[in-house]
């Protein structure tokens, strides 16, 4: 264990614990889903942890209950020490999505600043604020532009400062790279490590690439389907500083391999019980 | 600026074409009409049905009635302007009350489905029976009815104008992306700053067509009311009067339909404007 786990473990903040939590969509009718059963999981104050999984395991219902944007069949959701529902009232997440989600009739800045307005920020506050979080993704000079005239990357970096805007200490991504080319994701995965540094963020990130999970999380998160539960956590522990280096590390071979085999588990029972389905 | 220059040439140029094209026609075609495959289908030529074109312009500059001071262009363009203050009285009312019944429709699925087939059935009832049963409903006395009857013109234009409204409002409501509406959610945001902020912006390349065609229902439903109803002012009566004098004074009633025209044209430039300051904001088509 290398000092930065050892730090979180002594520290043991805990920014979200999900005790016992279980979601069964359209319960009792014939096309019932058991989408999530009994997942335990906690994610400490500052830690990186990706999701992964098998499309249909359920990594984006768990982030979508700890959104508190559905609500779990059973079980306890608590975020920053308060119930998942009052957590979102408060707006103590920002949340990033595959599809960036801008308004295509306001422009950069006003986008950033919607989160704000909700909030009832003064306009000057509001644009002190969109100003901040146009440098910290690098698009200062991009402020008046229409999203429709920016490239997928910036609409994504765009989306995520909108979603960092009010200063949450909780991000939830849901495979917020997922639209976009190789080179533009390795530039984005980079970017958002060195915001995560800067702000502090913790960050729960859905993805179903491997290389993805591993660059950029402190601990991944395996997840299999019918029903979805946690089959394997893996502790990355490359540190924090990664660079384009760390992608070619042994280490982060290692890891690597070590989730694609966690995963491969989980591919074995989706084709056995595929084939039960049938 | 090049293609802001081509439009500002070709308006006027539609104009001189529609007029070379009657007059072509009226140099050779039958001079008492004719018939195609036995059915009488080519217009008549002759001076009395179609008149010159330059008769016509020159009508506008003589008195309405022989011996008046007025001329019968200054006679058309008041009526013209009349029946525009009531037909856009009539196209706002029926922005306002489409886009207000389409809002209740999407907050409230019980109004959506009690209203919605009431709406369509509206929709199919002839228009030109409406102005009657307005008047009739509305219980004016013999001395109202001549003065009032604008009102039941303007109800007229409203109920034109409001249903495609409110139907591309339902639809711009109901087509608000999924992940747009849950990034609001992850916000808390309350349903009606959702509507504002979300829901109505991105329905607006819903809304703005339909705006035109209210616009061009709201003339239409005046117009017809003003000939149904004998509305003692407006283009619609002069249209209707002007008809009538046509055997002595052919020209006459043209200069009416140049009103109408002008009518619809003005209608539309105004809605064409609105459309454009709605959509500024929007990405340009085959974005």
């Amino acid at each position: 264990m290398d000092a930065t786990v050892e730090r979180k473990a002594g520290q043991r903040q805990v920014a979200v614990r999900v005790s016992g939590v279980s979601k069964v969509f359209n319960r009792g009718a014939p096309n019932q889903v058991d989408a999530l059963v009994e997942i335990d999981l906690n994610v400490y104050k500052g830690e990186f942890v990706s999701l992964i999984g098998p499309s249909g395991c359920g990594k984006s219902t768990l982030l979508r209950l700890i959104a508190d944007l559905i609500e779990p069949t059973s079980g306890d959701l608590v975020v920053n020490g308060k119930p998942a529902h009052q957590a979102r009232l408060d707006q103590d997440y920002g949340m990033a999505f595959q599809q960036s989600g801008l308004f295509d009739w306001r422009t950069v800045e006003r986008n950033i600043e919607l989160p704000l307005e909700l909030k009832g920020w003064d306009k000057a506050r509001r644009r002190a604020r969109s100003t901040e979080m146009l440098s910290l993704v690098k698009l200062s000079e991009f402020s008046a532009h229409m999203p429709w005239q920016l490239s997928g990357g910036m609409q994504q970096r765009v989306a995520i400062a909108r979603a960092l805007a009010a200063h949450p200490e909780l991000l939830l991504m849901d495979e917020p790279f997922g639209a976009l080319d190789e080179m533009t994701r390795e530039h984005m995965q980079a970017e958002l490590l060195r915001i995560c540094s800067e702000t502090g963020t913790t960050v729960v990130f859905v993805t179903h690439s491997i290389p993805e999970a591993v660059y950029l999380a402190d601990r991944v998160v395996v997840m299999s389907p019918r029903p979805g539960r946690i089959t394997a956590t893996v502790d990355v522990g490359l540190g924090r500083d990664r660079s384009e280096l760390t992608r070619e590390a042994s280490d982060f071979f290692d890891r690597v391999t070590e989730v694609r085999e966690a995963l491969r588990g989980t591919h074995v029972g989706d084709a056995v019980s595929g084939i039960d389905d049938r | 600026m090049t293609a802001r220059l081509r439009r500002l040439i070709m308006f006027p140029l539609a104009f001189v074409f529609v007029a070379a094209l009657w007059e072509a026609y009226k140099a050779v075609g039958p001079e008492n009409g004719g018939t195609v495959l036995g059915i009488r289908l080519l217009p008549r030529t002759a001076d009395r049905a179609m008149p010159h074109v330059w008769e016509m312009v020159s009508r506008l500059g003589r008195p309405e009635v022989r011996g008046g001071k007025e001329t019968i262009l200054s006679v058309v363009a008041s009526a013209t302007w009349y029946s525009f203050k009531v037909a856009l009285a009539a196209f706002v009312i029926g922005a306002l009350l489409g886009i207000a019944v389409a809002v209740l429709m999407a907050r409230f699925r019980l109004v959506e489905r009690a209203l919605m087939p009431y709406l369509i059935v509206s929709q199919t009832v002839p228009i030109i029976v409406l102005g009657p049963l307005i008047i009739g409903l509305m219980a004016y006395g013999s001395r109202d009815l001549v003065s009032k009857t604008w009102i039941a013109a303007i109800l007229l234009g409203v109920f034109l104008a409001f249903f495609p409204v409110a139907v591309a409002t339902l639809r711009g409501l109901q087509s608000t992306p999924p992940a747009s509406m849950e990034l609001m959610d992850s916000l808390a945001s309350p349903w009606w700053r959702t509507l504002l902020k979300l829901r109505f912006p991105a329905a607006v390349p819903y809304i703005a067509p339909a705006l035109r065609l209210a616009g061009a229902a709201a003339v239409v439903g005046v117009v017809v009311a003003e000939i149904s109803l004998g509305v003692p002012a407006g283009i619609g009566r002069l249209i209707l009067s002007y008809g009538q004098d046509a055997t002595t004074d052919p020209p006459k009633l043209y200069t009416a339909v140049f009103g109408a025209a002008a009518l619809g044209l003005a209608m539309a430039i105004l809605v064409a404007v609105i459309d454009r300051q709605m959509m500024r904001r929007h990405p340009p088509e085959g974005n």
